[in-house]
């Protein structure tokens, strides 16, 4: 065999391992997301969003109060932490660039992007459910917001990090203090970059569930007082799917659905966002 | 080119004094001295490395962004050293404005980009900001250009009109001295034209000192011409006689074209 064919042959080689590859991860993929739209669009009704959780044994009900109980907790979430994750991340990139208290925040902030969730759960089970004297949808926030804020100080500081030195000495020129330098100019210029940091925290945290467990728990009734256990759609799908009743199953299957799905939303949001960058 | 007086203490807009610099351990300026004359033009020449940009950023501090980064000696602006601890370094830049290399405008408005610096130093109505923003614009030749899109991003303009929008902000704010930092090296031949005629009409106005490559530039826009070589300033003096008649061998080598 001559060297060229057996270059050649060594291609093919490379080249098939790595679809065999390929296909092992896109085969997994495609099955868990053809049997979550299989399941779950047949879940998928108007008494999804219109029903609360039903009571053991009854037929019938919907999601409604996981929905709204959701959707608080996760506004609130985003509002703690997307303030303290931009400001944190300004600091790391503007102020602190070579401060021993900045290299410090920023091992820690790595510690706890791959923190395990359920220990943040813990964590805030012990200082803040323990203390207030109950489950709440605030600690459920808090315990979110905790997890969401590394991932949103990280990106803020990587995009930061990417704007020209030029950039930043043009606005110091004009006789600019720091914080109008990072708030107005360098800040700006990478806008949809740290929008998209915060969107994908937010699609981080929409799936979590763990947290929830210790913080919000949950609540069979429609509320939307943020001091009360509060429903939510990752602890109803974790109890409704281990259950033995056939409506339960189904709804677990409809609100799993919906998470994919606003996921989905987020991340394609995201790279709209990111196009619109590129054109200006 | 006439011959001129050189600058003297009393006619001078900046007096260095025995300024050394330095990058961490690395001297990049040694004992340089020499006076910016008040409202003309002062070039400086060199090869690359040579430390003429380091020095024209020590007029405006811009080195204090950088931690390792020091300069020693003295830089007189009115009668106070501008190297002090307790000068307010935000004050001394938006006296002493600068325009760099590549056309750095913010991500807003072509009116925000002027407005920006404005706003820092002075509160005014809406009408009289139009006013401002307007004059500057004038003042950097691109309001005929600009007038009708002055909602638009500033990075939509083309790169020789984003230099001179970049030359409006730094004027905008009235200063008294305007650093320019290669302001043409990026830009193509007939924007750099344009950024030369406007130099030597805002000599009238304001003093200016300019770093540049170009030597034609230097000997075309400026009124004084300093060599700087190794982080010494060679040769400084009259830009006529620079060119013509200079003192210094190294400096007769390098603008013909010998080394550099």
């Amino acid at each position: 065999m001559t060297l060229y064919n057996r270059r050649i042959w060594r291609n093919r080689i490379g080249i098939s391992l790595s679809m065999l590859a390929m296909s092992l991860g896109l085969i997994a993929l495609m099955w868990i997301l053809w049997t979550l739209f299989s399941k779950g669009f047949a879940a998928l009704s108007l008494d999804l969003f219109t029903q609360d959780t039903p009571a053991p044994g009854s037929d019938g009900g919907g999601l409604r109060n996981a929905i709204v109980g959701s959707g608080l907790i996760l506004f609130f979430s985003m509002l703690i932490s997307t303030p303290i994750g931009i400001l944190a991340g300004i600091y790391l990139a503007e102020y602190g660039r070579v401060s021993k208290f900045a290299s410090f925040t920023r091992f820690m902030t790595d510690i706890m992007l791959s923190a395990p969730s359920i220990v943040i759960g813990l964590f805030v089970y012990a200082l803040f459910v323990v203390t207030t004297g109950g489950f709440s949808g605030w600690a459920g926030s808090l315990a979110l917001a905790l997890i969401a804020i590394p991932v949103v100080v990280r990106t803020t500081e990587n995009m930061l990090k990417l704007v020209p030195t030029s950039l930043r000495e043009a606005a110091f020129a004009v006789g600019a203090p720091r914080w109008q330098v990072s708030l107005k100019v360098t800040l700006r210029a990478v806008k949809s970059g740290v929008v998209t940091g915060v969107l994908l925290a937010m699609a981080r945290i929409t799936g979590e569930t763990a947290p929830l467990l210790f913080t919000a728990l949950n609540n069979q009734f429609f509320s939307t007082n943020m001091a009360e256990p509060m429903g939510n759609l990752p602890v109803v799908i974790f109890q409704f799917a281990l259950s033995p009743y056939e409506n339960w199953v189904n709804l677990a299957w409809g609100g799993a659905l919906l998470i994919a799905l606003l996921v989905l939303a987020v991340n394609i949001g995201v790279r709209v966002v990111f196009r619109n960058k590129v054109k200006h | 080119m006439p011959d001129q007086a050189m600058p003297t203490g009393e006619n001078a807009a900046l007096q260095v004094r025995n300024l050394d610099f330095f990058y961490g351990d690395f001297k990049g300026l040694n004992n340089v001295n020499l006076d910016i004359a008040h409202k003309k033009v002062t070039a400086f020449i060199g090869p690359s490395g040579c430390g003429k940009s380091t020095l024209l950023r020590t007029f405006n501090r811009m080195y204090d962004l950088y931690p390792g980064q020091r300069a020693e000696g003295q830089i007189l602006f009115h009668g106070k050293n501008l190297l002090d601890k307790t000068q307010d370094v935000n004050l001394v830049r938006a006296k002493i404005g600068m325009v760099f290399q590549k056309p750095t405008p913010f991500p807003m408005t072509i009116y925000e980009n002027i407005a920006f610096g404005v706003r820092l130093y002075e509160r005014m109505s809406k009408s009289a900001m139009d006013d401002r923003v307007e004059w500057a614009l004038k003042k950097a030749a691109l309001w005929g250009e600009v007038k009708d899109k002055l909602q638009q991003n500033g990075l939509s303009l083309s790169g020789g009109q984003q230099q001179r929008l970049c030359i409006a902000r730094a004027v905008a704010v009235k200063p008294e001295i305007v650093l320019l930092d290669e302001p043409t090296s990026a830009l193509d031949p007939i924007s750099t034209a344009k950024i030369e005629e406007l130099i030597n009409e805002l000599k009238s106005d304001y003093t200016i000192a300019i770093v540049t490559h170009n030597m034609q530039q230097a000997a075309r826009i400026s009124d004084f011409t300093a060599f700087m070589y190794l982080g010494e300033l060679i040769e400084f003096n009259e830009t006529g006689t620079i060119f013509m008649r200079p003192g210094k061998k190294q400096t007769e080598d390098y603008i013909t074209g010998r080394f550099g």
